[in-house]
Parts: structure tokens; sequence; C-alpha cells
């Protein structure tokens, strides 16, 4: 659980709100040429990114050096296989209790406070992390710094103490987390979203509670540290100005010897992975102190393996991506509707992402808003994307291409996902050609296979009696109980005591 | 989300970071950046960093919500929307038609508002009629326009265009994206045509479009509302205390031809500074920047003479009751950025914010354990003129506000009577260095730096030079900073206090469980 941010919004505004990384679409291009038209584009000069080299040290730690002499700084990262998704259903949040506690709490050798001082006189960060389906530690330091500060991960990787009065520093975060997570519409809206498409208790879904974060021990992060930190369940990538062979001889020296433990189970994500979704239909929670709608489409998308990738990729950008997508042209500038009007096909690496279409609105066009996101989703089939749109959206996606390897670490962040996910590591340059080949056909056989109104759920987050017409007008409305369990007994958040 | 978050805190970690530097680099940036003041005043810096073939710009405009018109209130931000609904040749048919029925659409407009705002003996049949007409003239004007609507955008995007957007704050607006490099005669044709002929159709949907904006941002949002509020209160006499958003009467008051009046006015090249950065070279791409940019005409710089807020003489208080968690902030009016302690001022606020090392995570979140979160920071709202450094809390569950402010002042307690230790002085100095250093890697912030340090101090070379003054703070320094800033009569506090749940929401930690 992320600590809550004061937010800022009142005093910088966008014009823009893009949610993810869906980028948009298109229109009637006049049939003259326009002054734009006449600039001459040169073409692109070939651009060879340099490529990480990847190494398999006999105990499975896979490495990936990737140097980048523009700046003296050397980060690297480690991720390591298993996280939220393997945990039981009444321990919700370890990791994000672990991925805390890794390293606030400390080494055998020294604590999580005196590393903070060493490495703040350095002006360097270790620090760990919990995620869905890993955990990681990374370092990022001043090149001359790096023998000192590399000791430091390698401590926290290997010897970490999980000091108890930082798990209760932890706890108490998360309590907090858990008590301001229905003061931000658009976060309930988000949350109750995945629960529908995923199933409430599905790892994709479910939510840390006072109980689940208060049922976690010491021995729960001991124990997934033993379970999960060996070599051969790690994936390190390191960039920077470094000597590739020098960095790999200290690597070497420090890993190698490191014996391979038992491996993370492979089959982890289908296994967990059982989508429970809900009934189609709306799903309304009530939230009196809002004068604004949020209102969420929801249904399972797909995985980034499923051939269909490309074309769902073209179809998101032209469908409900940026400036010129229809949903931002129709809903937001014809209309006036919204701020925030977008969404697409979600794909996961190793399970289905989201299927999300979202709309902004004011209390009094919301049932307005809904109907103009039907209409959209109607007129796929009545007016499918035509050439020129889809012309615009591959244009949009190739010509921005270079902008996914225009520096060193973004290279080696992709190559480091494909590692984990089992992807080739080639996928990237297979993505363009995959989208170079997409067909107005492609486009609307996709649309016609993901996009099925009657399946999805509708999740309304606003100020009900403000609404322009009841929602059951609409169809049956399920109310969303987004009530705070409360707290076990015994257990005051703001106190420490645990059960 | 995030995107909105991380934007803001680029700007503020520029002042409180980059702001603080390392010598070694100037000759470096000095071989690759070079700067040239067109004769119509805009000022174009290109820095060249041939990383990937790609490059990124930031046009910044030195005029923000600050210069607001008095009763349109939102208005500088409002034109930063309608830089997006693109030109002459951009988006539209026919523009001599459109432009003639645009004419038409703000003539019915101002009929109307002159009806609906008569503060005796309005003609409600009369305003009827007046709102129909005013709406048909806009639905004669779209049709100039609807086939090409977000013309501009998809230009952009469709040419491969990456993270296109644009900023209003108190102080300035920004536009930005990035484009692979082939495009650099386009996009310095397309940005300069924005601001020569921009074309102020469909206005009258793009304000409702605002205005779900600001429901977003701060009707709908509890910090936000307190922020506003919190704001309005610090400052008495200057524009700081309306905010960028714009109030809700404003917004549905102003019209098109304001829009185009403020653009007339602060929209002038000299008030404006182009930075390019990426894999470029100067010699050859200053000439075609020069070319595009040089036919947007000279006109006289706008007076932007405020009112200087006056010394605060006793604590305000501002405190919303909530159906919603607790938070603490609190602020004390500081010089501007030009002040000579503004990396004092800086030092501070590394001092009391940056990590697990700081003095407030260490008192509040460690050692007292009553907030999940706490930091000082400085630039609150802007930086420009004399602001803000602030403070703020987050109590966990069964703590409340109050105690977040007695515990943040009992840390400015310790600032004012003993000096900081050798250690964290030079780990603020060290950090500075650190964090200038990564701020380099990238063609997106250093176009926002230069243009904005370009911007600030005529000299972009400031981005660089502030780490001497960084270097030269004092445990002195920072005593008689803290002394002459953080007293009560020159505070002002915000505090969200929980005031129950809705009806029917469960027993939580604070009370109700929503």
């Amino acid at each position: 659980m992320k600590r809550a941010l004061f937010s800022f919004f009142a005093l910088v505004v966008l014009v823009g709100f893009f949610s993810g990384n869906l980028q948009l679409w298109a229109q009637a291009q006049a049939t003259s040429q326009q002054p734009w038209q006449q600039i001459p584009i040169p073409k692109l000069p070939t651009f060879h990114p340099p490529q990480p080299k990847r190494i398999e040290l006999p105990n499975g730690m896979v490495v990936f050096l990737q140097e980048d002499h523009e700046l003296p700084t050397i980060d690297g990262t480690a991720r390591i296989r298993g996280g939220e998704r393997s945990v039981p259903p009444n321990k919700t949040g370890l990791t994000d209790v672990y991925g805390e506690v890794w390293r606030t709490g400390g080494t055998k050798s020294q604590t999580g406070d005196q590393l903070d001082d060493y490495l703040e006189q350095r002006a360097a960060k270790v620090e760990t992390g919990g995620g869905i389906d890993s955990t990681t530690v990374s370092w990022s330091c001043l090149k001359e710094d790096f023998d000192d500060v590399f000791r430091v991960f390698e401590d926290v990787l290997k010897n970490p103490e999980f000091r108890a009065g930082k798990i209760e520093i932890a706890q108490k975060g998360m309590y907090d987390g858990i008590s301001r997570r229905n003061d931000d519409p658009e976060q309930i809206a988000g949350r109750e979203a995945a629960k529908l498409v995923y199933g409430a208790n599905n790892p994709y879904a479910r939510v840390a509670e006072y109980a689940t974060v208060a049922a976690i021990t010491r021995q729960d992060l001991v124990q997934w540290h033993d379970d999960h930190v060996h070599p051969n369940n790690i994936i390190l990538g390191v960039v920077g100005d470094f000597d590739s062979a020098a960095m790999e001889a200290k690597l070497r020296a420090a890993f190698a010897s490191w014996p391979k433990g038992p491996v993370a189970r492979k089959d982890e994500p289908q296994a967990q992975f059982k989508p429970d979704p809900a009934k189609p239909g709306y799903y309304q929670a009530d939230k009196t102190d809002v004068n604004q709608s949020n209102i969420l489409m929801v249904a399972l998308g797909i995985t980034r393996r499923n051939p269909d990738y490309f074309a769902v990729s073209v179809f998101n950008e032209a469908f409900g991506g940026g400036f010129s997508s229809r949903l931002f042209n129709e809903i937001r500038t014809s209309k006036g509707l919204a701020y925030a009007a977008g969404g697409g096909v979600g794909a996961g690496w190793d399970h289905p992402g989201m299927l999300r279409l979202m709309v902004g609105t004011k209390s009094k066009t919301t049932i307005e808003s809904i109907q103009a996101l039907d209409e959209e989703i109607a007129d796929l089939a009545k007016r499918p994307i035509n050439d020129e749109e889809i012309k615009r959206a591959k244009d949009a996606i190739l010509n921005s291409f270079v902008f996914r390897f225009d520096s060193p670490a973004k290279v080696l962040q992709e190559k480091m996902a494909y590692e984990f996910y089992g992807y080739p590591l080639d996928f990237l340059e297979n993505f363009q050609k995959g989208i170079e080949g997409v067909t107005k056909e492609d486009v609307a056989r996709v649309a016609a296979k993901y996009i099925h109104r009657e399946q999805m759920a509708v999740v309304v987050v606003g100020n009900v009696s403000e609404f322009d017409k009841p929602l059951p007008s609409l169809g049956t409305v399920n109310k969303l109980d987004i009530t705070i369990p409360a707290p076990p007994p015994g257990l005051v958040p703001g106190q420490g005591e645990h059960p | 989300m995030k995107s909105r978050l991380t934007f803001l805190q680029t700007i503020v970690v520029c002042f409180a970071l980059c702001s603080l530097a390392v010598g070694q680099d100037v000759a470096s940036f000095e071989k690759r950046t070079t700067v040239k003041k067109l004769a119509n005043g805009l000022t174009i810096v290109i820095c060249e960093r041939p990383e990937a073939p790609v490059f990124s710009f930031f046009t910044h405009v030195d005029a923000g919500s600050v210069q607001d018109p008095m009763g349109k209130t939102g208005l500088a931000h409002m034109f930063e929307h309608m830089a997006f609904k693109g030109t002459d040749t951009i988006g539209t048919r026919d523009y001599a038609g459109e432009k003639v029925a645009l004419a038409k659409v703000e003539e019915a407009y101002a009929a109307y508002i002159a009806e609906r705002d008569k503060p005796v003996n309005r003609d409600e049949q009369k305003l009827k009629q007046l709102e129909q007409t005013w709406k048909d003239a806009i639905a004669a004007a779209d049709k100039f326009s609807a086939p090409y609507n977000n013309e501009f955008g998809k230009i952009v995007e469709g040419e491969g265009g990456e993270g296109m957007n644009a900023f209003t704050d108190y102080d300035e607006t920004g536009y930005f994206y990035s484009f692979p490099i082939n495009r650099l005669e386009l996009w310095a044709y397309l940005e300069s045509e924005r601001f020569l002929h921009p074309a102020m159709r469909q206005f009258y949907k793009e304000r409702n479009v605002v205005i779900e904006e600001r429901r977003m941002r701060t009707d709908s949002d509890p910090q936000g509302r307190l922020s506003e509020q919190f704001t309005e209160e610090a400052f008495a006499a200057h524009p700081y205390h309306r905010p960028t958003i714009g109030w809700i009467s404003d917004l549905n008051s102003f019209s098109a031809t304001d829009a185009q009046t403020f653009f007339d006015k602060y929209y002038v090249p000299s008030n404006m500074v182009v930075a390019v950065v990426g894999d470029v070279k100067a010699s050859e791409a200053m000439p075609v920047v020069e070319k595009y940019f040089s036919r947007i005409p000279a006109r006289p710089k706008p007076d932007t003479a405020t009112t200087t807020e006056p010394a605060q003489n006793s604590e305000r208080t501002v405190v919303l009751h909530e159906q919603s968690q607790p938070f603490y902030l609190e602020g004390y009016h500081r010089p501007d950025y030009r002040s000579p302690d503004n990396e004092i001022y800086d030092a501070i606020a590394d001092l009391m914010s940056n990590g697990r090392t700081s003095r407030l995570y260490r008192a509040l979140v460690r050692d007292k354990q009553i907030a999940s979160d706490a930091a000082g920071f400085t630039g609150y709202p802007g930086s420009k003129y004399p602001h803000l450094f602030a403070f703020y809390a987050l109590p966990i569950p069964g703590h409340k506000p109050q105690e977040m402010g007695d515990a943040i002042h009992a840390e400015i307690e310790r600032l004012k009577k003993e000096d900081i230790s050798d250690e964290e002085l030079k780990m603020i100095k060290t950090r500075a260095k650190a964090n200038l250093i990564r701020s380099l890697g990238s063609n997106e912030g250093l176009a926002l730096a230069l243009g904005l340090y370009q911007s600030r101090y005529d000299d972009w070379r400031e981005l660089f030079r502030s780490v001497d003054r960084i270097e030269k703070v004092t445990k002195a320094d920072i005593r008689r900073v803290a002394n002459q800033t953080f007293t009560p009569d020159n505070r002002t506090v915000g505090i969200i206090e929980f005031a129950g749940g809705p009806p029917g929401a469960g027993a939580g930690p604070q009370g109700g469980g929503q």
C-alpha cells in the first residue's frame, strides 16, 4: 500500500488526462495538402540502441549489464520471483509490509537507521519493494560510491533482520492507508472495478484489511525471504557508468558461490488466477461529498501473448487513447461532458488485464454520460474504425516507437521484463512488425470480439441524490458496500497493539 | 493520477534540488548549449544531447494564473486549453467563414451575459431567448470545425509525438512534448503557428471540460478543497490567494474574447522562452527554429506589477469538517526565489523532508509514530513572488491534526535553537550535487529546467551556479532563516477534521468507516 500523498492538484492544472499508456487517434484528413504537410520529413537516422549483456551464473541468477556513460552514476535492480498473488488471503498485504521492512528493518549487522545514515551521506539509495508477482531490491549511487553502496545492497539482499519495531511502523502505515481508502472517489471506483472483474477474493483484486495486516508476523517475513530469495529466482539488471567486464567480475565474486534454492513455482500465475467475474450490470457507491461521478465500464482483458495484442493496441489507440481517440473527441471535446474520458482493452504480461472505459462527469450528467459511452460502443459496429483512424493510430504507435528505447535504462527495463515473464528477448522488434501488419478488418474483428457492452460491469461512484436520473432507470443496480471492516478486537490501529 | 503529481513534483524538485548544483558540469553544458534572443524578443535555448534520435521541447510563457484579470480567474489555464484547438489552417474547414461565425457567438454571448448579470429587472423570457441565440451561434460555428476536432493533437500524435501536454500554475504556463528528430522542422512550424494564429474555437464546450477538471481536482477531493481554502487564507492581497483553476462563477462567465485578450497581452515573444534538447546540432537547428519563431510579431512586454503581500501579523487558521480522514498543513511567508536566502530555504526543506534521515520522518513517523508521512517544502503555491514555506503531515488512525502541528513545531524549535550537525550539513550538500547530476539525464527534464531558469534568471547557467550558493550555506544561516520565518504570527494553518462518515457508514478508526 502506497502512502497517501498530499495532492497539489489545485496548484497545477494540465490540459490532458491520460490513463495508462494507451494513446490515441483520428479523423477526416483534408483532401488538399495542408501547409504542415508540405514540411519535409527526412528519414529517421538508423538507430541501434545499446543492448545489455546477458549473463547466466551457474547458480541460475540472470544478470543484465547495460553500460551508459553519460552520467557518473550506477543503478541496479534485483527482481525476485514471487509476490502478493501467492500470499494466503488472511495475510493480504504481506508483501507490502515485507517490501518496506526488508529495508527499514536493517540487516544482521546494521540497523535500518544505520543504513539510512550511511547511504544518505553518499546521496545513495538502497530500497526494497513488494509487488503482485515479485519483490525487488534496488540501489542508486554515484559511481565513486559503488563499492560502498553495493556492499549494502548485497547485505540487504542476503541478510535482512526484519526488526520488530519497523514491522509495527509499516503496519501503522498500512492501517493509515486503509483508513483513507474511501477518501478519493477515483480510488474507490478503481478498487471496486477490479473486484468485479476478477472476483473480490482474487489476488488481482483483493485488498489489505486491518485484520489481514494485523495477522502478519515477523516469522512470515523471515519465511517469505527464505522461500524466495535464492539466486535462481533473481534477475539483476545494472545500468550506468561502468566497464562490463569489470562489473561482471565483481558480480561473480559476490554471487557465484551463493547456492541455489527452491525454485519459485512457475505455475503460480495460472494456479492463482481463477477469475470470478461479477454479473454484468450497474454497481453504485454513494459518496455525498463529491459533485462529480466516476464511471467505469469494465470486463476482463487479454494478455500480451494473445495474437490479437497488436490489433487490440491499434484499437485502443483509436478508440480511447489520447487527443485523437473517439472517446476523447466525442465525450470530452464535442459534448463537453468530461475532463477525463478514455480507456481500452488492457493487456497483462501473464494474466488477463482489465478492459476499462472511464468517464468523470458532473453528478447531473451521470446518466447522460453512461449513455454517451453506450453510444460510442454501439457505434463500433455501425461505424467501424475507418481507414483514416487506423492510419492515424498505427502512425502514432510506429512513429513514436523510438521512445520505447531512447535510453539505455529503458532498453534494460524491457529486456528484464521479457526475461521475467518468459517472453522472447526480441519481443519489441516483433511488436513493431505486428503493428505494421494490422488491418482494418483485424481491428473490426477484435472490437467485436472483446467489446461487449452487455457483459460489462458498470461502476458508478458519485453523489447519487444529484444524478440527472436514477441509475435504476438504466437497469438493475447493485449497491456496493464500501464500508471498511472494523479492526479486529484488541487492535487499535494507531497504538500498535497486535493480537 | 500519477502523471499529474509527478509533474508538479518535477517543478518543486527543480527548485528544491536542481537549484542545488555542481560546478564541473557547467563547462560541459557551456559547449553544447546555445542561446539566441530573436529580434522579436523570443529566447531560444538549444542543448545538444545526442543520446538517441529524438528531442524534447518546453515552451515557457512567463504568465500564469497570477495574471488572471479580476473576476476572470482561471483564464490563463483556459487559454492553455485553447492552445490545443488549432489555428487558422489547422482544425477548420474554412477559417474565413468560421471567423465570422465565431464573432457571432461572442456577440450573442455578450448579450446573454449582460442580461444574466443584470442586478435588477432581469427578463427571464428574454434571457432564455438570448441563451438559445448563443447556443445556435455555437452550433453554426461548430459546423466549420467539428469534422476537425483536435486536429492539432492528432497531427502531433500521428507524427509520433510523445507525452504531449501542458500545465498552468500560478507563475507560468508551459507546453511540451517529444518528437523523433526528423520532425524538428515540423515541430518548429506547429509550435510557432500555435502562438501565431491561435483560434478561439469551441471555447464554451472546452470551458465545460475545464469545469469538470475543477470538479475532479478541487471540489471532489478533500485535500483539493483544503488547499484552495488554505491558500486563499494565507494570501490576503497578492493574487496567489486565487485558485489557478478558477472560481466557478468566473469559469461560468469569461468569454473567448477574454481568452484572446489574455493571449494578446501575455503571449508576446519577449515573454516566451523555447528550450529544445536532444539529438540536434545548434548550428543546424537554430536557423530552422529561428525561421519559424521569428514570424511571431514583436509586441510590448506586458505590465506585470502585482500587489506585494503585506506582512502577516497574526496566525490564521482554516478548518474543514469532512467525512474524510484528517490532514494537517501549515505555511509561513517567505521572500521570492531571487532572495539571497533562497538556497537556505532549499537546504531546510531537504533537511526536514528528504528521505528516512529527514527530521520530520524521524520525529513523526519513526519515533512518535503519529503520522504516516510528514514533510516540509518550499514554493507554495508558486515561487516567482513571495510565497510560503509549508509543512504537512498525515495523522495515522487515532491521532489528531493538532498533534501534527505540535510535533512539527517541536522540530522547528530545534532548528531555531540548535545548530544542525556537520553530518547533516554535508548530507544536504552532497545530495544537492547528486540530485543535479541525476536531473541531467533526460531531454524532457532538461528542456523544462533550462527553459525555466532561462526565463526566471535570464540565464540557464543559474541552474548550475546555485550549487555555489548551496555550498556556502552555513549552520548559522539555517538558524537565522528559521528564526525569522517560522514564527506563530507568520503562520497559516489548514486542517481537515474528521466529522463523521456519511449516513449508514460503519464504525471505523476515527469513528466512521467511510
